[in-house]
């Protein structure tokens, strides 16, 4: 399983080779990759017939950390499998006619087959990190997918929403996916279900499925991270129909599905996501039927869609799961046929405006009947396959377990949904080719074969599934329940379940809807209404919380870095004191070494005294002739101080030295004006009082370090192998040049770099522009 | 005389940390003076002061007999003093060619960027 992937990874770059202009043509056989990989995966499909066995291909890659290339082929995995490469067939023929003029199709190509690749990756992965890679992978190729019209700013900045909340939502999942290699020390799939208790009952549990969540809401674009959904809909229309509504979005739904037989079973577990999918699915139908673009139409039912799939995981029973796993495939088909057809009329009368489009079953009649079957799908009408999972979401909240209250709220969003969904199912299907034909219509070509054959094929996979239901029923939808449900199960898709509440609730569904469909006339008024609820929109929260990160970040640049050494200095001084003051006081005993210290004679403190006094000067005086004298001062008190204390080497260097700095400082800056007073006085206090803190806290320091002695190994080697090994008896100087001569020699080079330096500043001549005013 | 020296220390290092606050660019090279001069004590500080015995072996001996200052710091001390020289040349002469081209001693009005002028 690992050289399929591998091998469509490499194809995709190879699409890039592929110049458009030349060999169009190609791009049709481009669906033979999709293809072969659904053919290869239905090869298993007996294996996991069943549903009670799941295959395992094991490859190493990081074994020190767990990670492995593990893929695991079980009934969900079939399931979201062949979806992603039988739909993604269809696309790829459809893509090829669709973007015909377009010159970067080979990138899109690329885009889309990195994208299919990454998918199979995640529903495929056994290990979790892999899992992780591939799921960012689907986000940023999505990324690319959602901003293809580069030259749009709507599209790239619809792209740059995705990839933000994808990404995010991946970066917690990610946490999540590390807490459970810890607690369970796993990152295998297989291993975790085969013990799941040890999850359930641990401390971290509750944090991990709260951030397993926020990747999988945001991924399947569940309330409050809806509304990236909707942009999302400026990229191509295949793509919509790809990702956005038949697969990528399902990724999410996909890690809830694949985590309830571990995680699943706690009253949180359930409660969230039924809260979190019952909100979003009743919102989502809601404000779908207002929008009179087909798109922002198509993109809020699929939000629902996705809700009552959340919703139906997190209801959790045996019924709901099959009824889940039957609406994920239902929705995928009917959904796919939709966007291909709008795709289809876009194409065609370049709008996808529902006020304005009538009466296309004249031009296209073919198309029309496939949005029929897609509509009637989507409404839940008998004999389509949408009818088998309307039925058996009904029998979920009518399921004899619930007390009479939770029977009447969870039904009443049910149906409160799908009199909504079929509303706009049929605004999508139906509307755009019943009515009477615009006259700017009239001259419309009829789509060619590329462009009708799939959203044709799907609604005839439709309307078979919905008459024949076994087909799919025993073979993928029932080993796709068991892996999620984790223990076996006797469920069976039936077309006739007699007489009873449930068709009784369906038979009003569709009244109701149909009904609704009537009453509601797309118009640009009630999107216009919708727009005033942008206000309260998760999205206008997000724009404004990453406007005031903005807005701090600046501050804090502002603040931080502004331009000022002096600042920069003072910061670090601060946050220096600050921090090893508190060290200092809060974890060491502040202690005197009292035994150890000399005495000072009366001529050493003269020295010290005239130290202080140079040194009150330089800070106090504004003459620079003055301070300059006073370094020069401070330099011959220092040097006296090395004679005092048997460094005569050290005295005499001091001495040279400072002479050199103070005849140099005097040569050059002799002739500049005196210091200008620039800082008042209540400054000057502010950084008196910084600097006094830190030269105590150096003072401090340097008496604890005096406490302990330091070691002398180091000097007592020197000093016993300076004759005996240098021949030398002044034990500093043989340091110098011998033990640590090859220092001296960079130092020196270090003196002639700055001499090189000094020479050619000064001779440099000023040229005439550089001199400001 | 260990506290003598602790004291200087730190008033060398408040000193510098005080001149480096100002804006003059003389001023911050005085500070950075002032400083290395600190922390030259300190190291000297460190090795354990005593007195008047430079570490140089007696010319008829092979080896030290008696107590001897610790070398080591002389070591550090004498490059940290010729190292800060190089700096210090090079820093006056660059002030030096910043007044003449700007005209200020300012730090602040070097701080413009080439979108401003």
């Amino acid at each position: 399983m690992l050289l399929p992937i591998i091998v469509t990874f490499l194809l995709a770059f190879l699409m890039l080779l592929l110049k458009p202009q030349k060999i169009l043509r190609l791009f049709k056989f481009v669906c033979v990759v999709p293809l072969l990989l659904f053919l290869y995966l239905i090869t298993y499909l007996p294996a996991v017939y069943q549903g009670t066995k799941s295959i395992l291909f094991k490859n190493e890659w990081i074994p020190s950390l767990g990670i492995s290339l593990d893929f695991k082929i079980d009934g969900l995995s079939m399931l979201f499998g062949l979806m992603i490469t039988g739909i993604g067939t269809l696309i790829y023929l459809y893509a090829a006619e669709y973007l015909k003029r377009d010159e970067n199709i080979h990138r899109f190509y690329c885009y889309l087959t990195l994208f299919m690749g990454a998918m199979l990756g995640v529903v495929l992965s056994d290990n979790l990190i892999t899992l992780f890679i591939f799921w960012e992978l689907t986000s940023i190729s999505s990324f690319f997918l959602i901003g293809y019209n580069t030259d749009q700013e709507a599209s790239r900045k619809s792209a740059l929403w995705a990839l933000s909340l994808t990404g995010l939502g991946g970066f917690l999942m990610l946490a999540a996916f590390a807490l459970i290699g810890i607690v369970a020390g796993t990152y295998s799939l297989n291993e975790l279900l085969a013990y799941p208790d040890v999850l359930l009952n641990n401390e971290y549990y509750y944090i991990i499925i709260f951030l397993l969540f926020a990747g999988a809401f945001t991924k399947s674009a569940q309330f409050p991270f809806h509304f990236w959904l909707p942009g999302a809909m400026k990229a191509p229309t295949p793509v919509s129909a790809y990702l956005h509504s038949a697969t990528m979005v399902k990724a999410g739904i996909y890690i809830l599905a694949r985590f309830s037989p571990i995680l699943g079973g706690d009253t949180v577990w359930n409660d969230t996501l039924m809260i979190v999918g019952g909100i979003t699915m009743v919102m989502g139908a809601v404000l779908s039927v207002f929008h009179k673009d087909m798109k922002g139409l198509l993109a809020y039912s699929t939000i629902s869609a996705l809700g009552i799939i959340v919703f139906l995981i997190g209801i959790g029973t045996e019924t709901a799961l099959y009824a889940a796993c039957t609406f994920i495939l239902v929705h995928a088909l009917y959904k796919a046929t939709l966007f291909l057809i709008t795709g289809i009329v876009d194409h065609a009368t370049h709008t996808r405006d529902l006020s304005v489009l009538r009466g296309l079953r004249k031009v296209m009649p073919v198309i029309a009947i496939a949005g029929f079957i897609a509509a009637l799908s989507s409404a839940g009408i008998p004999f389509t396959f949408g009818f088998l999972s309307k039925e058996l979401i009904y029998g979920v909240s009518t399921d004899g377990i619930w007390t009479q209250e939770s029977i009447f709220v969870l039904t009443g969003i049910a149906l409160l949904t799908n009199i909504f969904l079929t509303s706009s199912g049929f605004l999508a299907g139906i509307r755009p080719f019943f009515g009477k034909l615009p006259k700017e219509f009239e001259k419309i070509k009829k789509p060619n074969f590329y462009l009708w054959f799939p959203p044709v094929l799907l609604s005839a996979l439709t309307l078979l599934f919905g008459i024949v239901p076994s087909i799919v029923d025993q073979s993928i939808l029932k080993s796709a329940t068991i892996s999620v449900l984790g223990t076996s199960t006797q469920m069976y898709l039936s077309l006739w379940h007699g007489f009873n509440l449930v068709l009784l609730l369906s038979a009003i569904t569709i009244v109701l809807g149909i009904l609704l469909y009537f009453a509601i006339k797309p118009s640009s008024r009630n999107e216009s209404r919708l727009k005033g609820l942008d206000d309260f929109s998760p999205q206008t929260i997000l724009t404004s919380i990453a406007l005031g990160i903005r807005w701090f970040a600046f501050r804090y640049t502002r603040f931080f870095h502004n331009g000022y050494l002096r600042v920069y200095i003072m910061f670090i001084v601060i946050f220096f004191t600050g921090i090893v003051g508190y060290k200092l006081f809060a974890d060491v005993p502040l202690r005197v070494n009292t035994e150890d210290l000399s005495a000072f004679r009366i001529y050493e403190f003269t020295v010290f005294v005239i130290t202080i006094i140079a040194i009150y000067f330089i800070t106090s005086t504004t003459s620079r002739l003055t301070s300059i004298a006073a370094l020069g001062v401070i330099g011959y008190s220092i040097c006296l101080i090395f004679v005092f204390y048997g460094a005569p080497d050290l005295a005499m260097t001091q001495f040279a030295i400072d002479t050199l700095t103070v005849v140099l400082f005097v040569l050059v800056l002799f002739k500049l004006p005196p210091f200008l007073k620039f800082t008042n006085k209540k400054i000057q206090f502010r950084d008196g009082v910084i600097s006094v803190c830190f030269g105590i806290l150096i003072s401090l320091i340097t008496l604890q370090a005096l406490v302990s002695p330091s070691e002398k190994d180091v000097s007592k080697f020197y000093a016993d192998n300076a004759y005996v090994l240098a021949k030398g008896k002044n034990v500093v100087n043989v340091i110098l040049v011998d033990f640590r001569g090859f220092d001296t020699m960079i130092e020196t080079i270090v003196l002639s770099i700055a001499a090189v330096g000094v020479y050619s500043i000064l001779k440099y001549k000023t040229q005439d522009g550089e001199k400001s005013e | 005389m260990e506290l003598l020296l602790v004291i200087l220390v730190g008033a060398f290092y408040s000193a510098g940390i005080y001149m480096m606050f100002r804006r003059s660019m003389v001023k911050l090279l005085l500070g950075l003076l002032l400083l290395g001069n600190g922390a030259n004590i300190l190291i000297f500080l460190m090795g354990g002061l005593t007195k008047g015995k430079a570490p140089i072996i007696r010319p008829e001996n092979s080896k030290f007999l008696e107590v001897y200052a610790d070398p080591i710091p002389q070591a550090l001390i004498l490059t940290a003093i010729v190292i800060s020289f190089a700096l210090t040349a090079f820093a006056i002469v660059l002030l030096k060619r910043v007044y003449t081209t700007t005209g200020s001693d300012d730090l602040d009005s070097l701080n413009i960027q080439d979108l401003d002028i």
